[in-house]
């Protein structure tokens, strides 16, 4: 195989159990977003937007949908001759197999699959995390810093560090501190979930805690740490721009609706980084004479004669007449019938809303509704 | 069906699309905000389980080169049949001023090659959702040397088309050029169906009679000698070669069983794919009765249009029963009534446009509106 600079391991597994209903069929990396993506689809993206082209996807929890999703890798341009994207389960070997037990044992159990590429550098993201961003900036950096890890960091209001992997770090940007989840952080700048290793390091690394039994094969907890125990250059790398984790109901809700502010922070129009994905083939979408439109986002494939206020409609919609959907997700063809009132829900994939009916709130909760429901 | 191959016969189509087809053929004419015309008939191909099509260009075939790439999205990059794009295969100039006919003869080679036996010869400017397996069955069930696809419409007028009339038995017995008087509603869908030892003769006889015009010469000229056989489709049919018959058909799409019809009933219809995120419509936008594709930003008013994709409706700007190709912009204060505006275009502020449903408005592609 042909020598690659960097190659990208794309963890995948996430079960996302806090997404409730939407994750019991499929890996979190496939839910829907965005009114016609899969979480994926923004890694995937970003890493043929760098250049990337070579990407393992390692998947464990519900790998079915995720899997023929991904197929051959078209939708993002990485149905290459020579690397491109291959989804990597867990697998059997003669001395019995195991599942990944953590983020690190993933990578350790395709060791086999990156040295492959013989790659100077290897590139860790997450397939759950929404944002773009070019790696390649990031390796350069990593370059001239000669760093051993680069881990990219964006700042998040101080109030919310308890919910991240903190990094703090001196004058230089390098990393001297890490902590997980801190009560009282002394730093507001977040791990995103994307790290660049050089590989010879990283490879060492895997293999001492492989050897570890006490260790959970985890990034942030065993790897991160043991780096920065050892005084290796450690770097953090800057980013600036829209970034979010949607691990809760109201966190994908919420990330929905961030499209559609009047000048949204993650521009999906922008012709120099366009977010691909699988394509349904769905005719032009159809808007009624009866349809009352503002503040959202439509698919092809719809068919809307409702009203639409401030939503976000994924491919196959139908919307009957007097109906009004408010500050909701509609996911791939679901139906609502003549007069429904939806509020602030998540509607998954499939689902008919009978005529008439009411869902959700003004204001509180997220109200989910699972897919393939027939709501009367 | 599997022992049939398409050939989608882009020679002498008949044309006047006007500022349409100035740099384009008829075939990658858009339509439908998101398809080029080509698209119907090739989809009609695939979802009827052709697997093998060969496109015969002739002239002004740069973007349709484009559209169609490898035929991927037909899945039709295929190792062995699929898509094959055939422009003139001729020395000399002159040569390519021949009909199809002869580009037919000059391409023998590939009709020989390929292992299918029963030929499916169309053109790109039907609009239509069509299952060919019962034509093609019916071909071979019959003994006629040639099945003619025709449609029972009595709304074509205001395309070109040829009239057929036929006897009780369903054969072919009088067809008129497209400015024949011939009075019959039974149209042409130049789809021909026959065997591939019996294409090959034809054009080969035919040439040595010193003809080459597939349909004047080796059909209509021999309809007495040919037993021409004829399959009636029911579904909805645009034939799409006059500025006048493209918006007619354009606004029809603002009908629901039409759509059905079109886009659903024998298959999806597949085109190039743009990667465009879902249409946006913000606040103090008013869109009714119209057909929006991906990528499309409305803050003005639309009523009864078609947008391709990419289009951008500033807040301010009314457009009203108007088809509005891929990427155009519409600032704001601009009225647009009745108009068909290529690819690329911009109306600056301010600017009205009024065309006439029978006349419609007509820009240039890239044109700057209102300097």
């Amino acid at each position: 195989m042909q020598k690659k600079e960097c190659v990208a391991m794309l963890l995948a597994g996430g079960e996302g159990r806090r997404l409730g209903a939407l994750t019991e069929q499929i890996a979190k990396p496939a839910v829907h977003f965005g009114g016609k993506y899969r979480i994926i689809d923004f890694t995937l993206s970003n890493c043929t937007n760098s250049g990337i082209d070579a990407v393992g996807v390692l998947t464990q929890y519900q790998p079915l949908v995720l899997n023929s999703y991904i197929g051959i890798g078209s939708p993002w341009d990485l149905d290459r001759k020579e690397g491109g994207v291959s989804v990597l389960p867990p697998y059997m070997k003669s001395a019995g197999g195991d599942w990944y037990t953590g983020t690190a044992n993933a990578i350790y159990q395709n060791i086999g699959f990156v040295e492959q590429f013989d790659p100077d550098y290897l590139l860790v993201i997450s397939g759950d995390h929404i944002y773009k961003m070019d790696y390649d900036w990031m390796l350069q950096a990593h370059k001239e810093n000669n760093a051993d890890a680069s881990i990219a960091v964006v700042e998040v209001p101080w109030e919310e560090t308890s919910r991240f992997g903190i990094m703090r770090t001196d004058e230089d940007g390098r990393i001297i501190e890490f902590a997980e989840k801190p009560k009282n952080a002394t730093s507001n700048l977040a791990s995103m979930g994307v790290y660049m290793f050089t590989w010879s390091v990283l490879k060492e690394y895997l293999m001492n805690d492989a050897a570890d039994p006490k260790s959970s094969n985890d990034f942030g907890k065993d790897i991160i740490p043991k780096l920065l125990s050892d005084n290796a250059n450690l770097m953090a790398y800057r980013y600036e721009g829209y970034w979010k984790d949607v691990g809760t109901i109201h966190s994908l809700w919420e990330a929905n609706m961030d499209l559609l502010q009047e000048k949204p922070s993650l521009n999906l129009n922008d012709h120099g980084w366009r977010i691909y994905s699988q394509n349904p083939n769905q005719p032009p979408q159809y808007i009624a004479p009866t349809a009352e439109l503002s503040n959202s986002l439509v698919n092809e494939g719809c068919e809307v004669a409702g009203r639409v206020d401030h939503s976000v409609l994924f491919y196959g919609v139908q919307v009957a007449e007097e109906s009004h959907i408010v500050d909701s997700v509609i996911m791939p063809n679901v139906k609502i019938g003549r007069g429904a009132v939806i509020h602030r829900a998540i509607v998954g994939e499939g689902t008919v809303i009978g005529d008439g009916c009411h869902i959700g709130s003004v204001d509180g909760e997220i109200t989910l509704i699972p897919g393939g429901k027939t709501i009367s | 069906m599997k022992r049939a191959m398409g050939v989608i016969n882009l020679i002498n189509e008949i044309d006047f699309l006007e500022v349409l087809s100035r740099n384009r053929c008829v075939a990658a004419v858009p339509f439908g905000g998101r398809y080029r015309l080509i698209d119907f008939i090739l989809s009609g191909m695939v979802n009827s389980g052709m697997s093998k099509v060969a496109v015969f260009t002739h002239s002004k075939y740069r973007a349709l080169m484009d559209h169609l790439g490898s035929g991927k999205e037909w899945d039709l990059d295929r190792k062995r049949g699929g898509l094959f794009v055939l422009p003139p295969n001729t020395e000399e100039h002159d040569e390519k001023a021949k009909g199809d006919l002869y580009q037919f003869y000059c391409q023998r080679d590939y009709f020989h090659r390929s292992k299918q036996d029963v030929v499916v010869i169309t053109r790109s400017h039907m609009v239509c959702n069509i299952d060919l397996e019962p034509a093609i069955q019916a071909h071979l069930d019959g003994d006629s040397d040639i099945t003619m696809v025709y449609k029972h419409t009595a709304d074509e007028t205001l395309s070109r088309n040829r009239r057929i009339r036929m006897d009780e038995t369903g054969r072919v017995v009088e067809m008129q050029d497209h400015n024949g008087r011939l009075v019959s509603d039974h149209v042409s869908m130049e789809i021909f169906i026959m065997t591939k030892a019996f294409l090959l003769d034809l054009v080969e006889t035919s040439l040595a009679q010193g003809y080459d015009h597939f349909f004047r010469d080796a059909i209509m000229k021999n309809m007495q000698q040919l037993k021409i056989g004829s399959y009636e489709y029911t579904g909805y049919l645009g034939i799409i070669n006059t500025v006048q018959s493209y918006y007619h058909h354009s606004m029809n799409l603002l009908i629901p069983e039409v759509r059905r019809e079109l886009f659903y009933k024998n298959g999806l219809i597949y085109t190039k794919i743009k990667d465009e995120p879902p249409a946006r419509y913000l606040q103090g936008s008013s869109i009714q009765n119209s057909l929006v594709a991906n990528g499309c930003i409305v803050e003005g008013t639309v009523e009864n249009c078609i947008l391709f994709r990419g289009v951008k409706i500033k807040a301010g700007s009314a457009v009203r029963n108007s088809i509005i190709l891929q990427n155009n912009e519409i600032y704001s204060g601009a009225s647009i009534t009745n108009a068909i505006l290529d690819k690329d275009v911009k109306v600056l502020e301010g600017k009205v446009l009024q065309g006439d449903p029978t006349a419609p408005f007509l820009a240039v592609k890239r044109s700057i509106i209102g300097q």
